[in-house]
């Protein structure tokens, strides 16, 4: 079956979106993501979609619901690449992703994560101080 | 059916030159000849254009203007309406091109119906409704010529009004001048967007020092900017706010949300340089040995 690869690097989880999405492959990754981020306590995830080119009203809702989740599981989501073309369609939509992090390529997005990490971090510190 | 038009078709076949003559004598009197936008010779080539092919339509054609004979003549006029549309002839100048046919025409019936009246009636009545047909179509032909050069003009409007400048290595900013409606915002966004993908900036002025007037529409369409930009990643600054704009989004109630808006250019820049870690200083005067700083100066006219 065709699915999206995650892959683990250090602490973050890579998810990069290479083919254009349908409905199946977007509910497979949601899936995959979640299980992932569990399994391997990853606290940072970043998603790639600079191949995408087209969205329509469920796969935007999907690309806010993955976030919205990653979210919940405690991992820092950042949202990378998104074309002008997508970015007008999601706002005409109605979906301007309230509260999902975005980044303008994916050297930005590690740098948005790296900084919340290490702001996570301090302040666990003056938490358990 | 091509005995309509017989009386026609036969001066025009055997009285051409002088028709022609007539007819110039005629369009100088009746419009002045617009010398500095159409010379003589010009116009001689026109008038004897039409003739020859008014004639070629009417012997194949009778007097019917719609009927596919005509489609020369009517191409050649759309031509000449555009033409004179374009360098600045008014309608009326240009209908009187073919009206002003009809006294050379009329005369020449006359003179050959001398001793019918009811043939020379008739005949005037089918003169007179082709031309009148074919004068209301270069008007039309005008008139489209006209829309088009409207149409051309706004284009480029278009493409003059949103220009997307970098003020700073990854600091764009949009100077946005006059009236936001939704075709232009919609080319104001994908400029805007595109630009960002190209230069890799993460932050956008929007300055709408320009704008006129902000009603609900016109927020409403700045706000679909931010948002669009915010979803690639990159950050609006909004600015050149006018008290009386603010005054009216306010009694608008239009919520800006969480986009930052500043009260002029320089300020919505100077969040810019703070937030790509940058920050501007005074040069040291000149002769002055300066106290040595570690960080370079960088200086900018705003």
């Amino acid at each position: 079956m065709e699915r999206i690869p995650i892959l683990k690097m250090g602490e973050y989880l890579l998810v990069t979106i290479q083919v254009d999405m349908h409905d199946r492959l977007a509910l497979t990754l949601q899936d995959d993501l979640t299980e992932r981020i569990v399994s391997q306590r990853a606290h940072a995830v970043l998603i790639d979609i600079s191949a995408l080119e087209t969205v329509d009203s469920f796969i935007g809702r999907m690309i806010a619901n993955i976030a919205a989740m990653s979210s919940v599981l405690d991992a820092e989501t950042v949202v990378v690449g998104m074309r002008p073309a997508v970015a007008i369609t999601l706002v005409e939509l109605g979906l301007p992703l309230k509260g999902v992090r975005t980044a303008l390529n994916v050297e930005h997005g590690m740098a948005v994560l790296k900084s919340r990490l290490s702001e996570h971090e301090r302040s666990d510190d003056h938490a358990a101080r | 059916m091509i005995t309509q038009g017989k009386g026609l078709s036969e001066i025009l076949r055997s009285d051409e030159k002088a028709l022609l003559a007539d007819w110039l004598v005629q369009q100088t009197a009746t419009v002045g000849m617009r010398s500095a936008l159409l010379t003589r010779g010009e116009l001689e080539e026109q008038s004897r254009r039409f003739l020859s092919s008014l004639r070629d339509a009417v012997e194949r054609g009778g007097v019917d203007a719609e009927s596919p004979a005509f489609a020369p003549i009517r191409q050649h006029l759309e031509e000449l309406s555009q033409d004179r549309a374009r360098l600045g002839y008014t309608p009326t100048e240009t209908a009187t091109f073919v009206f002003s046919l009809k006294q050379p025409i009329f005369a020449r019936l006359r003179e050959r119906y001398k001793n019918d009246p009811e043939a020379l009636a008739d005949a005037t009545w089918e003169a007179t409704q082709l031309l009148d047909r074919l004068g209301l179509f270069t008007n039309e032909a005008f008139q489209k010529g006209r829309d088009q050069l409207i149409i051309r003009q706004q284009e480029e409007m278009l493409e003059l009004s949103t220009p997307v400048i970098t003020l700073w290595e990854g600091v764009l900013a949009l100077p946005l001048i006059g009236t936001l409606d939704s075709a232009r915002t919609q080319i104001v966004m994908e400029n805007l967007l595109n630009r960002i993908v190209d230069t890799g900036a993460p932050l956008a002025i929007i300055d709408i020092t320009g704008v006129p007037t902000v009603d609900t529409v016109t927020a409403q369409h700045l706000l679909k900017t931010v948002a669009a930009a915010r979803l690639m990643g990159a950050d609006c600054i909004l600015s050149g706010i006018r008290p009386q704009i603010a005054q009216t989004i306010v009694h608008l109630g239009v919520d800006l949300g969480d986009v930052i808006t500043k009260a002029t250019l320089a300020d919505a820049f100077a969040v810019a340089l703070k937030r790509s870690g940058l920050s501007i200083q005074r040069a040291p005067a000149a002769g002055q040995t300066s106290s040595r700083k570690a960080r370079p100066a960088e200086t900018e006219d705003e």
